[in-house]
């Protein structure tokens, strides 16, 4: 490993091409151009146009600022919360939409920076969050260290299983990672010398978690945990993604041969990768046992790791943003459509009706289709498709003719 | 020695049922790089169709096999025509595609037919135990691996024999090269999933008989076991599958008697790893 990373930092910068936006046969390319406000349609603004879109770059600062004082708001959202938005209730959504979409962030460090599609993300997940809390519960430590053994063992585990599992690449690495996922939920469902608690998992002692971060009342607390837990996810993947690791890591995604034809050897650049995004997950699995005040056998199962892959999917992986949206929208529609499923309107409809709105993982499936049919790159690509639509019939308008949209050819591809 | 007999019989029992899912999952995957995970829900529709028929509708076991045969067969060819087809040039979408497929099906069939399991009525000539070696051991067990066995017999006789069984062999080795000579690999891939769709659930029917109910559930967690096997046998190796799948089967059997329950299924995962480690590429020594 030290070996590989010495040669990143002398060679890849300039080694690696930064790829084409366009040139990926998935759909996802183009993370060069995500994220900025550069007019890419060709028409020109005026000066205070400029300055405001300056002034927008910074909208990142403003949304966080807006996300810290949300506690202090009595704001009613009806429709989209029940209550009103600093309400425990809504901070604790809030706060668990939060978390899934770092999570989504992290595991797109996978799916969209390195191309690897690895179906055992909520493994080490759950690792950070039943070893901190078995920390706890069973060697009676502090939160800080049990949250730092927890880590410590997502650590572990993504080093051991990324070793063994990045021999097969490809399909076969999604595989077998999705049977070492399986391995472990079934280790946690077996409840193994009563650790684990079985199918009733087990809740975080009380008397060991300071008082700040128990009982309803604290909401807001735990809110904070989770929106800091979601900015050190953002920094630390924005930081690597753009370091040179990052580099050999979108060249991977491109081209593993061409890395390999470059001289440097993938396996070490996507353990890396692994590990750093197993590492996310672990302190993800951290900040989920503060926020539920327990750890479930849920967290370790592979449709666990499916949902992160359609936050990222539906968000639109490869990009800054795309993942935390889809975390974010995943998150909140599954459980507002549990509650729709649950009210007297969807009841009283018939059976051909009341029985797909009932089931929000059917819905969710559903919609994830359409977007892998209709949206390739998610929501996040949303925006520059209409405004690509806009300007081609804008243009087609002008000159009379019928020009192709720009992003048809990543489409197409 | 009775008990190992009868351990053997059950391991070859849940390989032959692995087997069911794998082989087509196998196939699916060497011609089309699609790695389906609607295949479980392929599972689950025949088994629930099957349930449906024999339990419902009141037809006679066999018929319901058939039913359930038939009703996952259209649900295959379907989902391929539907849903993977116009997704040809997007290999990766055509994956998360299933996936959505994979978590929406069984939420189908638990919003029909709830979350709990439907028990499964065996016919009374399948219901007992016969005594082999001086073991006991349940007849369903040599139902199952009857029927992979003639599924086995069936899929190589298509691969070798027929016309398309050798489009689907040369799609499976380069398929880039049997599109260059012109011919239409499209047609092949949906027979391929019609052909893996029938196994899945005949496997489904069976698996009823076997573990005597029906979950929604019971699909995705037989499918993992399939992936295992898949990738132990080699990509779109049938036979290799086949291998696999029994050497699965019977370690998971025998971890699970004389360690304690549910190691059984870590040792396969086991297995794997060390499979991995001595031989990326499987049994085989096909591509992963």
């Amino acid at each position: 490993m030290t070996a590989n990373s010495s040669i990143t930092g002398t060679e890849s910068p300039t080694g690696i091409s930064v790829p084409v936006p366009g040139s990926a046969s998935d759909g996802d390319s183009g993370t060069t151009d995500r994220g900025r406000t550069i007019p890419r349609t060709g028409e020109s603004f005026s000066e205070g146009s400029i300055t405001l879109r300056r002034a927008l770059r910074w909208w990142p600062i403003a949304l966080l600022i807006l996300f810290l004082v949300i506690p202090y708001s009595a704001f009613p959202v009806p429709g989209l919360l029940d209550g009103p938005l600093g309400s425990p209730g809504s901070l604790q959504l809030i706060a668990l939409c939060l978390l899934y979409g770092a999570l989504a962030t992290g595991y797109d460090l996978l799916l969209g920076r390195t191309g690897l599609l690895s179906f055992g993300h909520a493994l080490y997940f759950a690792a950070g969050l039943y070893c901190t809390d078995l920390a706890m519960l069973e060697l009676r430590l502090p939160v800080l260290p049990a949250a730092a053994a927890g880590i410590a063992c997502a650590i572990l585990l993504s080093l051991l299983l990324g070793a063994v599992s990045l021999r097969v690449t490809g399909i076969g690495f999604s595989m077998v990672t999705l049977a070492f996922a399986q391995a472990g939920a079934i280790l946690v469902q077996r409840n193994p010398g009563g650790l684990s608690g079985g199918e009733e998992g087990r809740a975080a002692p009380a008397d060991l978690l300071p008082a700040s971060l128990v009982g309803i009342g604290n909401t807001a607390n735990l809110y904070w945990i989770a929106l800091g837990y979601l900015v050190l996810t953002l920094a630390v993947v924005h930081w690597t993604v753009g370091s040179p690791i990052g580099r050999v890591w979108a060249g991977i995604r491109e081209n593993e041969r061409r890395v390999e034809v470059l001289g440097l050897r993938p396996y070490g650049y996507k353990l890396i990768a692994f590990v750093v995004a197993g590492t996310l997950a672990g302190a993800g699995g951290v900040v989920y046992l503060l926020l539920t005040g327990g750890a479930t056998p849920q967290a370790a199962t592979s449709d666990a790791t499916l949902a992160l892959l359609v936050m990222v999917v539906l968000g639109g992986s490869g990009s800054r943003w795309g993942p935390l949206l889809g975390g974010v929208l995943y998150t909140w529609a599954g459980h507002r459509l549990g509650d729709l499923a649950n009210s007297s309107a969807v009841a009283d409809l018939p059976a051909v009706l009341r029985v797909p709105l009932s089931q929000p993982l059917f819905l969710l499936g559903c919609l994830f289709v359409v977007v892998v049919y209709l949206l390739p790159g998610g929501l996040a690509r949303l925006p520059a498709r209409l405004r690509a639509a806009r300007a081609a019939s804008a243009v087609s308008a002008r000159a009379g003719s019928t020009v192709p949209a720009p992003t048809r050819g990543s489409e197409a591809a | 020695m009775n008990t190992v007999v009868l351990l053997v019989c059950t391991g070859l029992g849940l390989g032959a049922l692995y087997f069911l899912v794998a082989s087509g999952l196998s196939l699916i995957f060497g011609l089309m790089d699609v790695l389906n995970f609607a295949h479980g829900a392929l599972l689950s529709v025949g088994a629930y169709a099957a349930w449906w028929a024999s339990a419902e509708a009141g037809t006679g076991f066999w018929p319901a096999v058939l039913f359930g045969t038939a009703v996952g067969t259209a649900a295959s060819v379907l989902l391929e025509l539907a849903v993977i087809r116009p997704l040809y040039s997007r290999p990766r979408d055509q994956i998360l595609a299933t996936v959505g497929v994979g978590l929406a099906l069984p939420a189908l069939i638990m919003g029909i037919w709830g979350a709990d399991a439907r028990s499964f009525q065996p016919p009374a000539e399948l219901a007992g135990a016969v005594s082999v070696l001086g073991a006991v051991v349940p007849v369903n067990r040599f139902v199952l691996m009857g029927a992979a066995l003639v599924v086995l017999v069936l899929l190589r006789l298509f691969l070798s024999r027929t016309r398309y069984g050798l489009i689907v062999r040369a799609g499976v080795e380069d398929r880039a090269m049997v599109t260059a000579l012109g011919i239409d690999v499209r047609r092949a891939f949906t027979l391929v999933f019609a052909i893996g769709g029938a196994a899945a659930a005949l496997g489904g029917a069976l698996a009823g008989l076997y573990f005597g109910s029906v979950n929604p559930g019971q699909g995705t967690g037989l499918l993992i076991f399939a992936f295992v096997v898949v990738v132990m046998g080699g990509m779109g190796s049938v036979t290799g599958a086949a291998v696999a799948s029994a050497a699965v089967g019977l370690v998971q059997q025998f971890a699970n008697y004389y360690t304690a329950a549910g190691l059984g299924d870590l040792s396969v995962v086991v297995l794997l790893a060390v499979l991995l480690l001595v031989r990326p590429r499987g049994l085989t020594g096909r591509l992963a």
